[in-house]
């Protein structure tokens, strides 16, 4: 407030102090002009011309103020409007600028006038003054400096009223967003700061408050889901695991029994061991921390490398290993995830397709970036179960846990969030064909029904990407117990 | 054959240490990682194994501390940080294997048995032999009898990396590093398919069969009786 009153005063004050500057150059060139326009008279006309035209502008010149006299050797008037020379010394001493007090003639015996004059010497010893009454510039001024004034008081007023209106708009707004975040502290996690819709500072604050809050909000869903999957899939083998011992303890177990329980728990718990690494693997994958490590990897070579792993295991399963890998499929990835990623869909593939079947694995160059597509001549999956399916992917699916954890399509789709890559379901006529389309997540044109259910699993995605790091997290925590 | 075991967890420790005692070794154990490095710098071990997270202290400082003073002893690392980066950090540091917590007692003893005699095997050898199988690494021909065989790339880098660790047991997650640098467990037995056709083409003409399948952990190349 200190520093508003200042700087109004300021400006003001040098307001008034350019206007005084101006006012008194004006009247100095004004004389300075009409001393040019009588020397030029004297010149042409001689002392009694000049006599002449000062009698005649001090008679008409006393409304405007205008001061004329002329004076001998003596210093003792012959002409003008003024009474008598200045007294002052410097008014005697030759040319220069004064200012005097004077008594017009008009006021009598009024208060005396300051006014400005320049008074000079002619030829002959006679002295000139001419001046200006300076009343009225004296006036101007005082009204000058009483509006001033008035603006001073008014601004300082009127920043006054503003400052405390503004400021008690800002603490409002502060109060609302405060009593939002208290609501939010006593567990009230629907709450969101207010947005007033005028999109200044403090909307944006409340809107990336509120896209804060919602991310939070996601994070905690996410860890949510991930508790519900560890409680899902991993309480009910360990279930097993302990009513099965207890059974064998219930008995009067021989050796060879005791024996059979522990392989089996063994194998148990390898199978529990198998689900909590795939959970990390996913969680790792999906809180997108590999990206750091990204590298320049061949898909192609990734693709031969799990080909050369597969074709005997599909081979023995009396089933033929189609394959066509164009060479050059480069992409920056992390070739583990990617590999271990192509590795479970090869399983699911040799898993699913009956004897005499045919799986596929192919890498060409598409539109986009490089496609790995992967075929099988199973049952497939109906057309109209694929969204669920997909929509399934983040979530631990029981009945389609053959042996294994599972979790082998979640993965999948971890790894292909996670390198930006789209991922579909299509027929295969007969069978399924999933396609990885790395480059740009989704990007290729497709029919309604794909690019629908693609729709839906790059919103799903989107949503479990974003509960990914927090979710990685406490997995990490949970295996450093 | 001395063994210096540095974990912290004494039960883990303990199942550590009567698996190797059983096995025939000769072990130690430090609780933790001052007591490791006083007793790494002090005795002559032929391999140890290390914790990664010990009370205070990184396994892998341990580990690079013995490496500046020239100790070259094989180190396993076992560590319950399993990401890919994790293990190439564990391997930079000077360690030469890295096994993921949770992990089987006998796929543990076959990489420290693998580790113990990395100092045996030179591997500039150009020619392996187990019994009268017979590998030439520079004419990538192998031959059983003086007949002979022919292998796939992949068949003949599994029969490669068995050869070098003849008489030992190899783990199928060692073959999956060794030959294709995958670091997960596939869920089928998809190793199991290409050792039984390795078998085909190396054992099937011939009396004494050379790999064998060791249960519950993994198989071997050996010369029978």
């Amino acid at each position: 407030m200190a520093l508003f009153c200042v700087s109004v005063s300021g400006v003001l004050a040098f307001v008034y102090y350019t206007t005084e500057q101006v006012i008194v150059r004006q009247t100095d060139e004004t004389i300075q002009a009409e001393i040019l326009g009588l020397t030029e008279h004297y010149r042409d006309e001689g002392l009694t011309g000049l006599l002449q035209i000062i009698r005649q502008r001090s008679a008409g010149a006393s409304g405007k103020r205008g001061l004329y006299l002329l004076a001998d050797q003596k210093f003792h008037p012959l002409a003008g409007n003024l009474q008598h020379w200045p007294d002052s010394p410097v008014a005697r001493s030759g040319s220069a600028w004064i200012d005097f007090l004077v008594r017009s003639e008009e006021q009598g015996a009024g208060a005396p006038q300051v006014a400005r004059a320049r008074i000079f010497d002619l030829p002959g010893g006679f002295h000139l003054l001419i001046g200006r009454d300076m009343t009225e510039r004296g006036q101007f001024q005082a009204v000058m400096a009483e509006a001033l004034l008035g603006a001073l008081g008014v601004a300082i007023f009127l920043g006054l009223v503003g400052g405390v209106l503004m400021s008690r708009d800002l603490l409002r707004r502060l109060d609302a967003i405060n009593r939002s975040t208290r609501a939010i502290i006593r567990g009230d996690m629907r709450e969101r700061m207010p947005v007033t819709g005028s999109d200044d500072e403090f909307d944006q604050l409340s809107t990336n408050l509120n896209l804060m809050l919602d991310r939070i909000h996601e994070l905690m869903q996410g860890i949510r889901q991930v508790t519900d999957n560890i409680a899902h899939d991993l309480r009910s083998p360990i279930n097993r695991v302990r009513s099965r011992m207890e059974m064998t303890l219930l008995g009067q177990p021989d050796v060879a029994t005791c024996r059979e329980a522990m392989q089996d728990t063994i194998d148990e718990a390898d199978a529990i061991l198998g689900t909590f690494n795939a959970l990390l693997d996913i969680a790792l994958a999906e809180s997108g921390a590999p990206r750091e490590q990204f590298e320049t990897i061949d898909l192609a070579q990734v693709a031969s490398d799990a080909k050369d792993l597969y074709e005997p295991l599909a081979e023995d399963r009396g089933l033929r290993f189609d394959s066509e890998i164009a060479s050059g499929l480069e992409i920056r990835g992390n070739r583990h995830l990617v590999s271990q990623a192509l590795s479970n869909l090869l399983e699911n593939a040799i898993k699913y397709t009956p004897d005499g079947g045919q799986i596929g694995l192919y890498g060409h160059q598409g539109e986009a970036g490089p496609v790995l597509e992967i075929a099988d001549s199973g049952p497939g999956i109906p057309e109209g179960s694929r969204d669920k399916v997909l929509a399934r992917f983040a979530r631990l699916d029981e009945s389609r846990a053959t042996p294994g954890s599972g979790l082998g399509l979640s993965l999948v789709a971890a790894v292909a969030r996670l390198h930006e890559a789209g991922l579909r379901l299509e027929d295969n006529e007969p069978g399924l064909r999933v396609i990885l389309q790395f480059g740009a997540a989704g990007s290729t044109g497709g029919k309604g029904l794909e690019s629908g259910t693609r729709d839906e699993s790059s919103a799903k995605s989107e949503s479990t990407r974003k509960s990914g790091p927090m979710a990685a997290t406490f997995f990490a925590q949970l295996a450093a117990v | 054959m001395r063994i210096l075991v540095i974990e912290d967890d004494r039960q883990a420790a303990a199942y550590l240490m009567k698996g190797l005692k059983e096995s025939g070794y000769a072990v130690d154990h430090a609780p933790d990682g001052a007591e490791g490095l006083f007793l790494a710098g002090s005795e002559r071990y032929d391999a140890m194994v290390v914790d990664r997270m010990l009370p205070g202290v990184d396994g892998l400082e341990i580990i690079k501390s013995l490496r500046d003073k020239g100790n070259r002893t094989p180190v396993l690392i076992l560590s319950a940080m399993g990401q890919v980066d994790d293990r190439v950090k564990g391997l930079r540091a000077g360690g030469d294997d890295y096994l993921t917590k949770p992990y089987a007692f006998s796929e543990m003893l076959a990489r420290l048995e693998a580790l113990l005699r990395r100092g045996n095997v030179a591997p500039a050898d150009t020619k392996l032999r187990v019994d009268n199988l017979e590998m030439d690494l520079l004419a990538r021909v192998v031959s059983r009898g003086g007949r002979r065989i022919e292998l796939q790339p992949r068949e003949f880098q599994i029969l490669q990396y068995l050869m070098r660790h003849q008489g030992h047991v190899v783990t199928r997650t060692m073959l999956l590093e060794a030959v294709w640098d995958y670091h997960f467990d596939p869920q089928t037995n998809v190793i199991d398919v290409h050792i039984s056709r390795l078998r085909q083409k190396i054992d099937k003409d011939y009396d004494q069969p050379l790999l064998h399948t060791v249960r519950g952990a993994g198989y071997c190349l050996r010369a029978s009786g």
